[in-house]
């Protein structure tokens, strides 16, 4: 449940996680931890396990060894029938994912429904809030996003910069402690790019909890706190923007920052 | 053109219309609860239920509806074991018996409707659904359904008229529906002709009247999009 | 189960050799009835896409009505209305007695024109189906409209019709369970004369069924392997 807020447990804490589809294997051992206000970016080239990791802290894939553990709660995992590994209670899963929002790269807006019935969808039928309140919250985030006007819209009707935005709005309504990032702008033309990282900007700057992967290197080098490179299911370097990006101590990462920069 | 003869079959054959809506009605309705069922254990992915389910659909639509309604009728009663039990006053019934083999067929057809339409919904969807914390359930019944409607409806309306116009194999065993009613006065009348047209006129009219609602019930539904003719891939049947 | 085999077995006591019979029967009028809708379906597409105003209505109004309306209506007015025709034209020639249309006949022609419905919509689709680019690229090096539709236009909708196509021929099979009731000897009737001989009508539709659905099953693979054939050298999208 939400923890006491102490400074030393961390917010989320991933212990040597590893996972494999079929025949090959994506994270070999991750762990990483993130306290409260951490920003943390995890860069990597394709099929570097990335999205693997973020996708395992909040269960939409289930490591085949390791822990995860969210505000101090480890998610009880088993292995089931079939050898399949699965979570002991459900429950305690639907649970935690109310504390972790992720925002996906596709957005995922639920499509029959308009953007203000998405972003209290959740605070209405999952943690039972009143809808009045929802509603207010709701109207208050989608403004801070930038897209009040867009409240009783569809999806279908807006840019991928709005919609994004959307369900950026639609996982602050869930008052989440930590929020998940996979790739938010990748799926956006470029020139609709900024203003999702803007508003990304601004929780950062708030104290969210943020783990972001992503391929915009300036969020990387100025927003985060804390750079993770992953290379083939391991975490190659980490640290301080400023030390990765200034000075990579591994060949990959240099090779890898140097396609990737503009100079 | 028989003005008179024409307006005394249309009445005699209107009395079969409260049974032809009896027998559409309720297979459909039946049929629907057996469907959703079906589809739910085609997509358990439990190997059992999934081979089971596929096994009744595909005998159910690879045997025409007649045989299976004279099996039902003729060819359980065959049997002392269920003369003797509780379901012999139903299935001695030639309405009873139309019912549930009709029921059992559009179940059928259907299920393969609603598992399209349950596995049109983007699944992207469906993983911000379980990342907000939403349960099966509720994802099932604020998401799947909700979007799956929309999709599955005009096969699914389609369906209904098939259902409908399928009732009339129900005068195969003495049931006096509209076709009953019509063959009868065929045979009468000598007038084959007429009774057809006329007998041919109730069911397109409830055709279209079927149709009309069916896409209402599309525009209220779905503010959000145009839906595209998907009928043109429903699996038809005899 | 033994006395299963010898009720359908080829032996003296079975009924194996005339439902065998009867299985042939069933196949010879739905190809027929098959056939006759292709041609129909055909026609019909080609009004209803390229036909002046009343022929486009004409052959709207013929797929809905057909499609609206039970097939056994349609076989009932061939069948007892033909034969009410033929009889009425007996008389006039000093004929007594009824004269009753051919049963093989009527159903075929009622099956086929039900189906010509379903076909026409086949057709229609695979038609919309031809890619623009390659009308307009036959167009360009200078090919007449006749040496279009035959070069291009019939063998690309035939391709893209296969799969709609194996799904009318079932309905066929299927629909010719209903020629049954006005006497034609195909599987379901003499299913019914079987049961009726014997007192044993779980067996015979039993049968019935089962023979049913290996028709069905061996027609889906055959479409199925001319599909295969059809889509050589198709990317598809």
């Amino acid at each position: 449940m939400m923890g006491s807020g102490s400074n030393n447990q961390p917010a989320v804490s991933a212990r040597n996680l590893r996972k494999r589809f079929g025949a090959l294997e994506v994270l070999k051992g991750i762990s990483l931890d993130a306290h409260e206000g951490d920003v943390i970016s995890i860069l990597g080239a394709s099929g570097s396990g990335k999205s693997t990791l973020l996708r395992c802290i909040n269960l939409l894939e289930i490591p085949d060894d390791g822990e995860v553990v969210v505000a101090g709660e480890a998610i009880a995992l088993r292995t089931g029938r079939r050898g399949r590994r699965e979570p002991v209670d459900r429950a305690q899963v639907d649970r935690i994912r109310m504390q972790v929002a992720m925002v996906f790269q596709t957005f995922n807006l639920w499509s029959h429904m308009t953007v203000i019935e998405n972003v209290i969808e959740a605070p209405v039928h999952v943690q039972k809030r009143p809808r009045a309140e929802a509603m207010r919250e709701a109207e208050a985030l989608l403004d801070k996003v930038g897209i009040a006007e867009k409240r009783d819209a569809y999806p279908a009707h807006l840019s991928g910069g709005q919609q994004q935005r959307a369900a950026i709005a639609r996982a602050l309504a869930m008052h989440p402690r930590v929020m998940l990032f996979d790739e938010p702008t990748s799926a956006l033309d470029p020139e609709l790019v900024g203003e999702v990282l803007r508003v990304m900007r601004t929780l950062a700057v708030e104290g969210r909890t943020m783990l972001v992967v992503t391929h915009e290197m300036g969020f990387a080098r100025e927003v985060s706190n804390r750079v993770i490179f992953l290379n083939q299911g391991v975490i190659e370097e980490e640290g301080k923007p400023a030390e990765l990006f200034a000075a990579p101590k591994s060949e990959r990462l240099r090779q890898f920052l140097s396609s990737h920069l503009q100079v | 053109m028989d003005f008179d003869f024409l307006k005394e079959t249309v009445l005699l054959l209107l009395s079969g219309v409260p049974l032809l809506l009896q027998l559409s009605f309720f297979s459909i309705a039946a049929g629907a609860l057996f469907a959703v069922l079906l589809a739910l254990m085609r997509l358990s992915g439990n190997p059992v239920l999934d081979y089971a389910a596929r096994s009744y659909v595909f005998v159910f639509r690879g045997t025409p509806l007649l045989v299976q309604i004279f099996l039902i009728y003729y060819g359980l009663g065959q049997f002392p074991e269920i003369r003797q039990s509780f379901l012999w006053p139903f299935l001695r019934e030639p309405y009873w018996c139309a019912l549930l083999a009709l029921t059992l067929n559009t179940a059928a057809y259907s299920s393969e409707i609603i598992r399209g339409g349950i596995l049109s919904v983007p699944f992207g969807q469906i993983e911000a659904a379980r990342a907000c914390g939403m349960s099966r359930g509720l994802i099932f019944r604020r998401i799947i359904v909700r979007q799956g409607l929309i999709v599955a409806l005009p096969a699914y309306g389609n369906e209904i008229i098939l259902m409908t116009r399928s009732t009339a194999l129900a005068s195969t065993i003495t049931l006096m529906e509209v076709t009953g009613i019509a063959s009868k006065l065929i045979s009468e009348t000598f007038r084959a002709v007429e009774v057809f047209i006329c007998a041919g006129a109730i069911y397109l009219i409830l055709n279209f009247a079927i149709s009309r609602a069916i896409a209402l019930l599309e525009r209220r539904l779905s503010p959000q999009f145009h839906t595209p003719a998907l009928a043109a891939a429903v699996p038809e049947r005899a | 189960m033994a006395d299963y085999v010898e009720l359908m077995g080829f032996g003296p006591k079975g009924w194996g050799l005339l439902m065998a019979q009867a299985a042939l029967m069933t196949i010879a009028v739905s190809a027929t009835a098959f056939a006759l809708g292709s041609a129909l379906g055909a026609l019909v597409a080609w009004a209803r896409v390229e036909g002046n105003r009343p022929l486009r209505i004409a052959a709207d109004a013929y797929v809905t009505v057909l499609r609206g309306i039970p097939d056994l209506l349609v076989i009932y007015l061939l069948y007892f209305g033909g034969s009410q025709a033929l009889t009425a034209l007996a008389h006039l020639v000093g004929a007594k007695g009824f004269v009753g249309v051919n049963a093989f006949a009527a159903g075929a022609i009622a099956v086929g024109i039900i189906s010509g419905a379903y076909q026409s919509e086949v057709f229609r689709g695979a038609f919309a189906a031809i890619a623009r680019g390659e009308l307009e690229a036959a167009r360009s090096v200078g090919m007449s409209r006749p040496l279009l539709f035959r070069r291009i236009i019939v063998p690309q909708a035939l391709r893209f019709a296969i799969p709609g196509l194996g799904n009318v021929w079932q309905l066929a099979l299927k629909e010719s369970a209903l020629i049954s009731v006005v006497g034609l000897t195909e599987i379901l009737r003499q299913a019914q004369v079987g049961a009726g001989s014997t007192r044993q009508p779980f067996e015979f539709f039993i049968t019935a069924a089962a023979l049913y659905l290996v028709l069905s099953t061996i027609s889906g693979l055959g479409f199925q392997r001319a599909e295969a054939l059809g889509m050589r050298g198709v990317r598809r999208s």
